[in-house]
C-alpha cells in the first residue's frame, strides 16, 4: 500500500509541476516590446532561441515575480529563463542530477545541499564573472557558504535576517530608553528596566510539537557573537560539541539573559508561553524587548503601528566579541550550475549582479519581503523600511553571516534533542552542563 | 481559471478515472465468474468474494506490519541492522521511561474513570425527568475533536507571570480564592492528569449513551420481579442491572483502553509532549516524522501493537462466548 500511495503522490506531483511550468513559463517570455536594457547591464552576448532552466523550490505568485523580474534580460539577450518551481525540490534535485537530467541552474536553499551536489561531480564551479561579482558585492562569509573545499560554486540569491530585537519606540521614548548599539549597553539598559520594576525581556518558546525552537535561536545568536563563524560552523558538524567550552560559555550567556528572572520574571513561564504570545506585550510595555525575526510582526495586536516611532519596531541585536564583525544569523539561497554552456554562464552571471537584485526587490512591490545581501543594492531600493534595515546588516561587507544551526544539524538534534533539551532547561532549570551532555549523547550514528 | 481549479481539476480527473477503472475491473471479474459453472464454480466464487479482501489485508495490513517489525531492528536511516538496541533504548532511556510511565498512567486511570463515570451517569439519569436534555448536554463534548477540546482546555490551564493578569480560568479562579496559582501544565505529574481530564470530559458522554441503551434493554419483568423480592437501590444494581449490562461495559472499557493507547492528539495539541507529558503514540510520531529516526519510531509502534493485542483478544473471545450462549 505504501508503494502505490507513493506512486500516486509522485504522479500528482509531476502533474502539478507540469501545470505550474505551463502556466508560469509564458509570463517569462512575454512583453519584449518595452525592454529597458540599462536595467540588465552590459557585456552579454545575444543568443536568440536559447533557454536556461532554473529549478527552484519557489512556487506560485512568488515564482511569477521571478519571471517578471527577468523579462528585460530575456528581451535584451534573447536567452529565455524557464523558472521551474516544485514544492518537492529538495527530493527531486538529487534524483534529477543522478538520472542525468540535471537542470542548468538550481536555486539551492541550504549550504548542505550544495556540498552534496558538488560531491556528485555534476556541479560546475562558478565562472570568473560570478567570482568577480561575489568578491565585489558580498562579504567573505557569503563567499564561504557558496564554496566547497575552497572552490567557489554558488552565488547567493535572496537573504533573510533573524538577528533582530523587537521593542516599542513609544515605550522607549516614554521612559527615556535608547536603542543600544553594543551588547554591554543593551544589558546596562536592561538593568535599568529591571530596577524600575519593568520586565526587560519578553520570552516564549511554546510552539506545540516544535516547542523550544526560539531558544535555539538565542543560543545560535550568542555562539556566533562570542566565538565567530568558524566555531559556529564546526558546531553544526559536531566537530565542536555542546559540552565544549565555547558552547557552554554561550549557554551561560543565554542563562544570564533569557534565563535570568531579573529580566524575564518567572523563567519557567517562557516554556509555556507560545512564541506568538511573547510579542503581544511589546506595544503596552508589559515587557520591553524580544529577540525574534521580522515575521513575528504578524502576531502583534491588530491596531499596532510598526514603524520607527510607532508601537513596535526592531533594532539589530548587537555584537559581543569585537573580533567578530557584524554577526548576522539568517537564511538564503544559492544558484548552483550543472553545466558551463555560454547561455547558462550568462544567466548565472546576470543573477549575481546588483541589476538583477534591484529589479527583483522592486518586483516584490510595496509589501517587500525580498532582500539581497548584495552590497550593490542601494538602501533606497527597498520600499519597506523593515527590509531596508535588515538589508543594511545583511549586505555589510564585513558581516559574519551564519545559517540557522538547528536547521542544519541532523533532525535528531535540530528537531529533537535541542528542542526538548532547551525546553527542559527553561521549564525545570536543568543545569547547562546536563543539557549540553544530553544533546551530545543524542547525536545520531546515521545508520 | 483560478489557481484552485488549475491545481485540483487534474486530481478530480484522476479520481473519476480510477473509479471507472475499478468498476471496469469489477465487471470483468463478475462476468468471468458468472460464466463459470460445474466443478469450478465454488472455488471461483470463493476467490471472487474473498480475494479482494485478502489482497487488501495483505498489502494494507500484513505487509506494513512486517515492514514495521523489520524497521524496528534497523538504525535511524534504516541502513543497517542494530538488533534490539531500539528496544533497549526505549526501556532504559530516562525520558522514554517517563513516556512509558505516562502511558501506564493513562491506561490504568482513564478507561476505568471514563466508563465508570459513564455507567454512573447512565444509572442516575435513567428514567429521570427530562432525561434526554441532560444526556444531550453530557454527550455534546463528544462532538468536539480532541484537538479543539485540547486547545480550549489549554486556555483553562493557561498561566501568566505573577505580575500579569491571569487569563487562564483555573489560574484566575485560584487567584480570586486568594492563593497564587501554579503553572499547571508544568507541574509533574499533575499535568498528565490534567490532560486526562480532557479525555474524560470528551468521552464520558459516549460511554454513558452506550451503557444507557444497555440499561434500557434490561427486561422490565426481571427488574419488577427482583423488586418484589425486595431488591432496591444498590442491591438491584449489583444483582440485576450490572450483570445484565456487563458485556456492554466490557466492550466500552476495551474501546476506551484502545483509544487511550492510541492517544496522540490531546498530548500533541496541549503540551506538544513536553514537560513530561508525552505518551507512546506521540513519541512514535515525533521519532519517525520529526527526528527522522524510523527505527525507534517502528519499535514504539511494535510495543503499542503488543499492548493493544491482549485487549483485542479478550474482546473477540468475549464476543464469541456470547454468540455461543445466544
Amino acid at each position: 500500500m505504501s508503494i502505490s500511495k507513493k506512486g500516486l503522490l509522485a504522479g500528482v506531483a509531476t502533474a502539478t509541476i507540469a501545470l505550474v511550468a505551463t502556466f508560469v513559463a509564458p509570463a517569462a517570455y512575454a512583453g519584449t516590446s518595452a525592454a529597458n536594457c540599462a536595467n540588465v547591464g552590459s557585456g552579454y552576448a545575444v543568443q536568440k532561441g536559447k533557454t536556461v532552466e532554473v529549478f527552484t523550490s519557489v512556487v506560485g505568485d512568488e515564482l511569477t515575480r521571478y519571471a517578471a523580474a527577468s523579462k528585460d534580460f530575456t528581451a535584451c539577450t534573447g536567452i529565455k529563463i524557464n523558472w521551474n518551481g516544485s514544492d518537492q525540490f529538495e527530493a527531486q534535485l538529487p534524483v534529477r542530477v543522478a538520472g542525468g537530467t540535471a537542470p542548468d541552474l538550481a536555486l539551492v536553499p541550504q549550504p548542505g545541499l550544495i556540498a552534496q551536489m558538488v560531491a556528485t561531480g555534476k556541479a560546475v564551479a562558478a565562472p570568473s564573472a560570478v567570482v568577480n561579482n561575489i568578491n565585489r558585492y558580498w562579504s567573505k562569509s557569503w563567499r564561504n557558504l557558496g564554496s566547497v573545499n575552497g572552490t567557489f560554486y554558488a552565488a547567493p540569491n535572496s537573504a533573510n535576517l533573524k538577528s533582530l530585537v523587537w521593542y516599542s519606540p513609544k515605550q522607549f521614548a516614554k521612559y527615556g530608553y535608547t536603542v543600544p548599539t553594543t551588547w554591554a549597553q543593551m544589558f546596562t539598559q536592561s538593568d535599568k528596566m529591571a530596577a524600575a520594576g519593568q520586565t526587560a525581556w519578553c520570552g516564549g518558546i511554546g510552539s506545540g510539537g516544535a516547542t523550544g525552537w526560539p531558544a535555539t535561536d538565542w543560543l545560535e545568536e550568542v555562539v556566533v557573537r562570542e566565538a565567530g563563524a568558524t566555531v559556529y560552523n564546526n558546531w553544526i558538524s559536531h566537530k565542536v560539541k555542546f559540552s565544549d567550552a565555547p558552547i557552554i560559555h554561550a549557554m551561560n550567556t543565554v542563562l544570564n539573559w533569557m534565563g535570568n528572572s531579573k529580566y524575564v520574571g518567572k523563567v519557567s513561564t517562557i516554556a509555556t508561553t507560545s512564541f506568538q504570545d511573547a510579542v503581544t506585550g511589546i506595544p503596552s510595555g508589559a515587557c520591553m524587548q524580544l529577540q525574534q525575526a521580522s515575521f513575528i510582526a504578524a502576531s502583534l495586536p491588530k491596531d499596532s503601528v510598526v514603524s520607527p516611532t510607532g508601537d513596535a519596531w526592531v533594532y539589530y541585536l548587537p555584537g559581543i566579541n569585537p573580533a567578530v564583525t557584524t554577526p548576522v544569523e539568517g537564511g538564503g539561497e544559492f544558484y548552483l550550475a550543472f553545466n558551463s554552456s555560454k547561455a547558462t554562464t550568462e544567466v548565472q552571471t546576470f543573477l549575481s549582479t546588483p541589476q538583477w537584485a534591484i529589479t527583483r526587490v522592486k518586483a516584490a512591490g510595496s509589501n517587500g519581503g525580498w532582500l539581497s545581501a548584495n552590497s550593490g543594492v542601494p538602501a533606497a531600493t527597498y520600499s519597506n523600511p523593515l527590509d531596508a534595515l535588515s538589508a543594511k546588516y545583511l549586505s555589510d561587507p564585513h558581516s559574519t553571516f551564519v545559517f540557522d544551526a538547528s536547521d542544519a544539524m541532523p533532525a535528531a538534534i535540530g528537531n529533537g534533542a535541542m528542542w526538548t533539551g532547551f525546553t527542559d532547561w527553561f521549564a525545570n532549570g536543568t543545569a547547562v552542563k546536563t543539557v549540553a551532555s544530553r544533546i551530545d549523547s543524542a547525536w545520531p550514528a546515521g545508520n | 481559471m483560478s489557481s484552485f481549479w488549475r491545481d485540483n481539476l487534474p486530481k478530480l480527473g484522476q479520481m473519476f478515472a480510477s473509479i471507472a477503472i475499478f468498476l471496469a475491473v469489477l465487471s470483468v471479474i463478475f462476468f468471468i465468474a458468472g460464466k463459470a459453472n460445474g466443478k469450478k464454480q465454488r472455488p471461483i466464487a470463493i476467490f471472487v468474494f474473498l480475494g479482494p479482501a485478502l489482497i487488501l489485508l495483505l498489502f494494507g495490513l500484513l505487509g506494513p506490519a512486517i515492514r514495521t517489525l523489520l524497521l524496528s531492528f534497523k538504525g535511524s536511516a534504516s541502513h543497517s541492522w542494530v538488533g534490539f538496541s531500539n528496544y533497549t533504548w526505549l526501556f532504559t532511556d530516562e525520558s522514554e521511561r517517563i513516556v512509558l510511565r505516562n502511558t501506564v498512567f493513562w491506561i490504568l486511570f482513564t478507561p476505568i474513570v471514563t466508563t465508570g463515570l459513564g455507567l454512573l451517569l447512565a444509572v442516575l439519569l435513567d428514567r429521570m425527568r427530562r432525561e434526554s436534555i441532560a444526556k444531550s448536554l453530557i454527550f455534546m463534548p463528544m462532538a468536539i475533536s480532541f484537538v479543539g477540546a485540547s486547545i480550549t482546555w489549554a486556555f483553562v490551564y493557561k498561566y501568566a507571570n505573577p505580575n500579569q493578569p491571569q487569563v487562564g480560568l483555573m489560574s484566575s479562579v485560584a487567584r480570586h480564592l486568594g492563593f497564587e496559582p501554579t503553572n499547571w501544565l508544568l507541574t509533574q505529574p499533575l499535568n498528565t492528569f490534567l490532560l486526562m481530564i480532557i479525555f474524560i470530559w470528551s468521552q464520558t458522554g459516549f460511554a454513558m449513551v452506550i451503557l444507557s441503551a444497555a440499561i434500557k434493554n434490561v427486561p422490565t419483568d426481571v427488574v419488577e420481579a427482583s423488586a418484589l423480592d425486595g431488591a432496591t437501590g444498590w442491591r438491584l444494581f449489583r444483582g440485576i442491572t450490572f450483570p445484565m449490562v456487563r458485556s456492554t461495559f466490557i466492550v466500552v472499557l476495551a474501546t476506551m483502553v484502545v483509544a487511550t493507547l492510541k492517544l496522540f492528539d490531546i498530548v500533541r495539541a496541549a503540551t506538544g509532549g513536553n514537560f513530561g507529558t508525552s505518551v507512546l503514540a506521540n513519541e512514535m510520531y515525533s521519532e519517525t516524522f520529526i527526528r527522522y529516526d524510523a527505527g525507534r519510531g517502528a519499535a514504539m509502534a511494535i510495543v503499542l501493537f503488543v499492548l493493544v493485542l491482549p485487549v483485542l483478544c479478550y474482546n473477540i473471545f468475549n464476543l464469541r462466548r456470547e454468540r455461543t450462549i445466544a
